[in-house]
């Protein structure tokens, strides 16, 4: 059966506790925050410990938060899902929104190629490593991260004006 | 070529002798078989693909920005387009997500109606999955007689809510409106039938030797493999892989209900080669049909829709639901700041993530078998680009 | 075909081998004959595809342009006659040009020794079967013509795979037409469908009657390359539409579209005939003497009659298979070809070779 949650934060604070930066669990479905450096290391032993084997890494996705602290900030979110054990689990990653960098997890989970690619085309999120970090929705020359909350539409493109 | 930096070739060290030319080859955008509007760059010696290079985003409709601006229940329109062809369920992930984030509770008699529809349109789904897999490889008949029982579903749809592709049904709190009259025995009438003509096509297409050799042991997928690369759906399960989210986490009324979990057994050539994940689907077909009589025959009454306040709004949580969409699992993350509208709304679309795997796929594969892979995946770019 | 008009009343007799004026004449009158012959077929079996497919498909097909849809391929034929002539800017407008008019040249050219009754043809020639199996095998330089003439990648692969499919079906065929030059001793095809008449019933002299062991099988091997040499499902790769949209016809639209169609309807025709009169009795019918059926001048319009229906049968044979089966890959094609059809093929021609020389024919 699934381990609880809160099961699961006390192990990894325990094997990682420079990387685990802790558990929210008040707002909706809870989340264990992860730092930058940390997170290639934290999945790669979420995956292959017995008990917890979560091998599917449903997505990776970013939510842009401009009014945190310091400039504001973007979260790196990684939805977790046991095929054996019927687990769920959310990682976090919290990356300053001036310059965010955050390394790739695609070493651990080939299936986040894309899903990174998508992070970096609507939010700007840049994953050191990553094979092949291009746009992926938008075309290859658009200007701007469509999901960012500061995002400007653009007048023109292509010679077809967007007034 | 600009963009071709990272583009390596595989295939021709080691031959000093002949010297060939490798062409590009693009798979264009518009392409009878790719499933819509997919765009893939080969490069081809002769009929073998040396690398192949997947373009997406030429329907991106830019879902997830609209979901940032319109208020919850008026999205759900925008739900039934991403993967047109099994709109009821993406109809249903949206609004299980919804009403996890707010904590609205669905009565019953609802539930079991959402499940009908959903395996109703599980059926139509497959069905054209069935046909076009037919098509893709040649033999157009199936591909006649898959339409026409969809039909069939379709006509049942437009008595129940008056659309037959993208519905608008399944609604926040319920469903809009009950069932007509009618509608009982007429879906009814059409389990019988389908499970008559399912006969029909596995003689047709299943066993026949040339399906056989096209599909057989092609695009093998190992469950590994398959896990890695973030498959979900019947492509997961073709792979070997028993992992069905109405068993795994169920929702709604499926934990009640008596169904099995078809899998890939490389009865045909090897574990997660294309027949598998068509076998898979064309017995889904079977299990939908069981699921859906065992519904009608448990009906409940009572009411069909929850009392959602006018101005519901999302409370300051986020919440994650997946849900077992005919492709895989359809997830919705939903991000609330107490605003009518929600702060971020993601949308994980299967066919987004079964479609990663394919530049890896297609190496070594001839040309014929691109077009056999891509089908046998089963992607709606509808929702591979949102 | 001279000998069938001399017949008739000497009509044309004074023009045929005299002036050379004549000679153009004639040669002019009987190319718009076979002309019209592949017209008529091609109008009347594009209905018959249409209207299978459509029954095998559980619905009508046309059904609203005439009588049971009968002048649907009128319709067709003069929205095609009026479409702009389009030639792409970067192909080879010579190629380009030339390659329906060599698709379409090879298949007329078969009606010069396809014989419709002793003396339905046109040149009675001792070379008969050799003369249409060159002319059939022509049509593939056509194809990569057209394939390669379009600039357009889809077509050249379409153009490869006929060619590699060529290859392949050509070994086959060949060796079962050698088998049946075997066991009747003649390459001419007239000569090949008077030889089965007799026997019991008019029907016990037939090849796959008297020779069972090997012709049977060798009559499905036959079928097999035909349906590989006129490009027909399963072995419509060149053709490929659900993965290189046309093939090597995706760049022709309008009337040059509609030579190499009605090509591939004259060459299933043809391919049908030949095989009708090696393997299937020829213009022989139960019941009826085979000496009236060569004799006479009423006679050979019912063996003319009795080939046209025998060919129409196994076309119709073709468009049920079409509409049944998936594709093949090339590399399936060959293997087919190659591993399964050549060796059966040489097992045919071996014990047609024993078997005449044990039994007789």
């Amino acid at each position: 059966m699934a381990m609880e949650f809160p099961v699961i934060a006390k192990l990894l604070e325990g094997r990682f506790p420079q990387a685990v930066k802790g558990a929210v669990t008040d707002k909706g479905d809870p989340w264990i925050e992860v730092s930058p450096g940390g997170i290639v290391e934290v999945l790669a032993f979420l995956k292959e410990e017995g008990g917890l084997e979560f091998d599917l890494l449903l997505m990776v996705t970013g939510v842009d938060r401009p009014d945190g602290e310091g400039g504001g900030e973007i979260e790196v979110v990684y939805h977790l899902a046991s095929t054996t054990q019927g687990g769920e689990l959310v990682l976090k990653v919290r990356l300053p929104r001036e310059k965010p960098l955050c390394p790739t997890v695609t070493g651990v989970h080939p299936g986040a190629l894309w899903h990174e690619r998508e992070t970096y085309d609507m939010l700007g999120v840049e994953f050191t490593g990553h094979p092949d970090l291009r746009r992926i929705l938008c075309p290859e020359d658009w200007v701007g991260h469509p999901l960012r909350k500061d995002y400007e539409y653009p007048e023109e493109y292509g010679g077809i004006s967007a007034k | 070529m600009e963009g071709f930096e990272t583009f390596d070739a595989a295939g021709t060290e080691g031959v000093t002798d002949v010297r060939t030319q490798e062409m590009f080859i693009n798979m264009g955008p518009q392409h009878p078989s790719t499933h819509g509007v997919l765009r893939v760059l080969l490069k081809a010696d002769g009929e073998v693909i040396a690398a192949a290079r997947p373009y997406v985003g030429y329907i991106h409709r830019c879902a997830e920005k609209i979901g940032e601006v319109l208020p919850l229940e008026q999205f759900t329109p925008y739900t039934d387009r991403y993967d047109y062809l099994s709109a009821m369920n993406n109809n249903l992930g949206y609004c299980l997500a919804v009403e996890k984030l707010c904590g609205i509770e669905v009565p019953e008699r609802a539930q079991y109606i959402r499940v009908i529809v959903a395996e109703l349109n599980r059926i139509a789904s497959h069905l054209v999955a069935f046909g076009t897999y037919g098509l893709d490889l040649g033999a157009f008949t199936p591909f006649c007689y898959a339409f026409r029982d969809r039909e069939w579903i379709l006509s049942l749809f437009e008595r129940l809510c008056g659309a037959r592709l993208t519905y608008n049904y399944v609604c926040i709190g319920g469903v809009r409106h009950d069932l007509p009259e009618g509608f009982a025995e007429g879906t009814r009438n059409f389990c019988d039938h389908m499970e008559k003509t399912w006969k029909e096509y596995d003689t047709l297409l299943t066993r026949n030797p040339i399906f056989l050799q096209r599909t057989a042991g092609i695009g093998v997928v190992s469950p590994g493999e398959a896990r890695a690369w973030g498959f979900t759906g019947p492509c997961l399960r073709g792979s070997g892989v028993a992992y069905d989210l109405r068993r795994a986490r169920p929702y709604l009324v499926y934990d009640k209900l008596d169904f099995e979990i078809p899998t890939g057994k490389g009865e045909a050539g090897v574990q997660g080669d294309c027949w598998d994940r068509y076998y898979v689907r064309m017995l889904e077909i079977l299990e939908s049909i069981k699921i859906v009589r065992q519904c009608l025959d448990v009906l409940p009454g009572g009411e069909v829709r929850a009392k959602v306040s006018k101005a519901l709004k999302a409370p300051e949580k986020e919440v994650y639901l997946g849900v077992e969409n005919p492709r895989g699992e359809l997830g919705h993350y939903i991000v609330g700041d107490g605003k009518k509208a929600a702060y971020r709304m993601r949308v994980r679309g299967p066919s987004f993530a079964n479609l990663t795997i394919l530049g890896k796929l297609l190496e070594g594969a001839m040309i014929a078998d691109a077009v056999a892979i891509i089908g046998s995946l089963d992607i709606v770019l509808g929702e591979v680009d949102r | 075909m001279t000998a069938l008009l001399g017949n008739a009343g000497g009509l044309f007799a004074p023009w045929a081998g005299g002036s050379w004026i004549g000679w153009i004449f004639f040669a002019l009158v009987a190319g718009g004959i076979a002309f019209s012959i592949i017209g008529g077929l091609a109008y009347i079996l594009v209905w018959a595809e249409r209207r299978g497919a459509g029954r095998i498909q559980h619905r009508r097909g046309p059904n609203r342009v005439g009588p049971w849809g009968l002048l649907q391929s009128l319709a067709d034929t003069l929205k095609l006659l009026s479409k702009e002539d389009l030639i792409p800017k970067a192909a080879d407008s010579i190629l380009f040009v030339l390659a329906p008019a060599v698709v379409m040249a090879s298949a007329l050219g078969c009606f010069t020794a396809l014989p419709f009754s002793r003396d339905g043809v046109a040149a009675d020639m001792p070379l008969g079967v050799y003369l249409i199996m060159a002319m059939l095998a022509f049509s593939v330089i056509g194809v990569v013509m057209a394939g390669w003439a379009s600039n357009n990648k889809w077509s050249v692969l379409g153009a490869m795979r006929e060619a590699a499919q060529m290859i392949a079906y050509e070994i086959p065929l060949g060796l079962l037409v050698l088998s049946a030059v075997v066991w009747y001793g003649s390459l001419n095809l007239g000569v090949m469908a008077e030889k089965q008449a007799g026997g019991w019933l008019n029907v016990g002299h037939w090849f796959v009657f008297r020779n069972p062991v090997f012709a049977i099988p060798g009559f499905i091997v036959f079928f097999v390359s035909i349906l590989a040499m006129t490009k027909r499902l399963p072995f419509d790769l060149p053709e490929g539409e659900s993965e290189l949209v046309a093939g090597f016809m995706t760049e022709y639209s309008g009337m040059r579209w509609s030579f190499f169609f009605m090509e591939e309807y004259g060459a299933m025709f043809i391919t049908s005939a030949v095989a009708v009169l090696i393997f299937l009795g020829g213009w022989n019918l139960p019941f009826v003497p085979g000496e009236w059926l060569t004799g006479s001048f009423l006679g050979q319009l019912v063996a003319a009659g009795v080939m046209f229906g025998k060919s129409l049968a196994l076309v119709l044979v073709m468009i049920w298979i079409r509409w049944t089966w998936p594709r093949l890959r090339v590399d399936q094609v060959t293997a087919l070809c190659y591993k399964y059809l050549t060796p059966l093929a040489f097992v045919c021609l071996l014990g047609t070779c024993l078997w005449k020389y044990a039994f007789g024919m």
